[in-house]
C-alpha cells in the first residue's frame, strides 16, 4: 500500500468523522431550539378543559395542569400507567409521549366527590 | 381473565365457587346441610344512601328497604350480612354525609340478623379519610372468624389513592402468617383487587401486592362490590366476586364510552340490582353463591 492511498483513506475517515460530529452538533442544537410543546390544562371539579387532546406519535409533550378548586389526580392507564397529582395553586407537569397512534383514556384517579367518575378526557394521538 | 356466566360455570371443576341463580328472593335462601360448622351470609353492596336522580332510580329510598325486606323474609336466615362498600353516596358536606351515614345505619338496623359487617367504600370514605365512616360503621379494616372461616376486611378506598398502602399491606401479612396455608379465608372489600379495567378506574393501585400475599393460601375468595354488577373473575386459584349494587347498576367494563349508570328501565323496574347469599359448607371447599334480584312489590 502507497503513501498516498493511505493519505486518502486517513482522509475519508477524518471528513466522516467529521460530519457525524456536526450532525450530533446540529441535532442537539436542533433539540434546543424547539422545545417540547407546552398544553395548558386546567382541572376543577368534575372536569378538564381542555378533555381532549391532540398530539402527535412519537414527539414528547408536556402537559401542563392547575387546579382551580381541590387536589385531582390525572391518569393514563395505556401509556403506561403515567400519573400526576394536581395541586391548586401549582403548574403540575407531565411529559406525554405516546409511542403509538390511538385514542387514550385518561381520568382523576384522586376520589374528588359526587361526580369523580365522570372526571375523564382522552388524548387522540395521531401519525 | 374475565367471564362471563358461562364460562364461570365451566369452572365450576376449577375450585371456585358454585353459582346459583335465585328465582324469589323472598322465598328463602340456598336449603342449608345440617353440618355443625355450615353457615350462610348475605352479601349487600353498593347501597349508595343518599343518590338522587329519578331517571337513574326513581326509588332511590326505596330499594335498599326492599333488599332489607326480602333478606328479612328468607326462610333460613343467614348468620350474617356483610356491606361491600358505598354504603352512602358521597356528598361535599360533612354533616350532610353523616345524616346518610346515620339514616343508612338506622334503616339497616332493621335486619333481623344483627350481626353486621361493613366495608368502606370510596364513597363513604374517600373524601375524610373513613373518618365519619369510622363513626358509624367502625372500623376499615379488620378480621372476624365464623364457623372456621377466617374473613378479612381490606380498605382499599380510606387512602385517596385507592390504594390499600403499605402499613395496611404490613398488617395483611402480619395476619396472613398466623394462619395455616389451607386455611378457609374469605376476603371482603370494596374495589376489585386485580386490574379488572384501569380505564375506568376499576382496579387497585397497589392490590397485586395483597393478591401476592394471598396467593400461598389454598382456600381464599374475594368478595367485592364497586362495580355494581357480577363479575367473575380468577387469579390463580383466587375467584373474584363482584356483587350487584343495590342503586343503578353500571355497564360492563369498557362497553361504552364512559362508566355512567345504566338509566332506570320503566319495562323492568330494579334491572340490575340485587344481592346474593353466600353458603359456606364445612365439608366442602367451594362456596355457593346465589344471586336474587330485587323484586318490584
Amino acid at each position: 500500500m502507497d503513501n498516498t492511498m493511505l493519505t486518502s483513506k486517513r482522509s475519508i475517515v477524518l471528513v466522516a468523522l467529521c460530519i457525524l460530529i456536526l450532525s450530533a452538533g446540529l441535532a442537539a442544537a436542533a433539540d434546543q431550539a424547539a422545545p417540547a410543546q407546552v398544553i395548558k390544562i386546567t382541572a376543577k371539579k368534575f372536569e378538564y378543559s381542555p378533555n381532549e387532546i391532540r398530539i402527535k406519535t412519537g414527539v414528547p409533550v408536556v402537559f401542563e395542569f392547575t387546579s382551580l378548586d381541590r387536589v385531582h389526580g390525572f391518569t393514563v392507564p395505556d401509556l403506561g400507567g403515567i400519573r400526576l397529582t394536581i395541586e391548586p395553586g401549582k403548574a403540575n407537569r407531565v411529559t406525554i409521549l405516546a409511542p403509538k397512534s390511538g385514542t387514550y383514556e385518561f381520568h382523576c384517579d384522586l376520589f374528588c366527590g359526587d361526580g369523580h367518575e365522570g372526571m375523564t378526557g382522552r388524548i387522540i394521538v395521531e401519525d | 381473565m374475565n367471564i362471563d356466566r358461562r364460562d364461570f360455570l365451566k369452572l365450576l371443576g376449577m375450585g371456585s365457587a358454585v353459582l346459583v341463580l335465585g328465582q324469589g328472593g323472598r322465598a328463602g335462601a340456598a336449603d342449608m346441610a345440617a353440618g355443625k360448622d355450615d353457615f350462610m351470609f348475605v352479601q349487600l353492596s353498593d347501597t349508595h344512601w343518599g343518590f338522587s336522580g329519578p331517571q337513574i332510580n326513581p326509588d332511590a329510598t326505596g330499594t335498599l328497604k326492599k333488599a332489607i325486606a326480602a333478606v328479612n323474609s328468607m326462610k333460613t336466615q343467614p348468620d350474617f350480612v356483610v356491606f361491600t362498600g358505598d354504603i352512602t353516596h358521597t356528598t361535599d358536606d360533612p354533616k350532610e354525609r353523616r345524616k346518610r351515614m346515620a339514616e343508612a345505619r338506622d334503616i339497616i338496623s332493621g335486619l333481623k340478623v344483627k350481626n353486621i359487617r361493613f366495608t368502606a367504600g370510596e364513597h363513604d370514605a374517600g373524601l375524610d379519610n373513613g373518618e365519619a365512616f369510622q363513626e358509624y360503621f367502625g372500623k376499615t379494616r379488620y378480621t372476624f372468624d365464623h364457623k372456621g372461616v377466617h374473613f378479612i376486611v381490606i380498605d382499599n378506598v380510606s387512602d385517596p389513592t385507592s390504594s390499600i398502602t403499605d402499613p395496611q399491606l404490613q398488617w395483611l401479612g402480619d395476619e396472613l402468617k398466623k394462619l395455616d396455608k389451607d386455611s378457609r379465608i374469605i376476603v371482603l372489600t370494596h374495589r376489585p383487587l386485580f386490574d379488572l379495567y384501569p380505564n375506568w378506574d376499576w382496579w387497585t393501585r397497589d392490590g397485586a401486592k395483597a393478591i401476592d400475599l394471598l396467593m400461598p393460601y389454598k382456600n381464599v375468595t374475594v368478595l367485592y362490590g364497586h362495580i355494581h354488577q357480577e363479575n367473575h373473575h380468577m387469579t390463580g386459584h383466587i375467584p373474584h366476586h363482584a356483587a350487584k349494587g343495590l342503586m343503578f347498576p353500571l355497564p360492563a367494563p369498557g362497553s361504552l364510552p364512559k362508566r355512567v349508570p345504566i338509566p332506570w328501565d320503566a319495562s323492568a323496574p330494579y334491572k340490575g340490582l340485587g344481592y346474593r347469599s353466600v353458603e359456606s359448607l364445612s365439608k366442602k371447599a367451594d362456596l355457593t353463591i346465589t344471586e336474587y334480584p330485587v323484586q318490584n312489590g
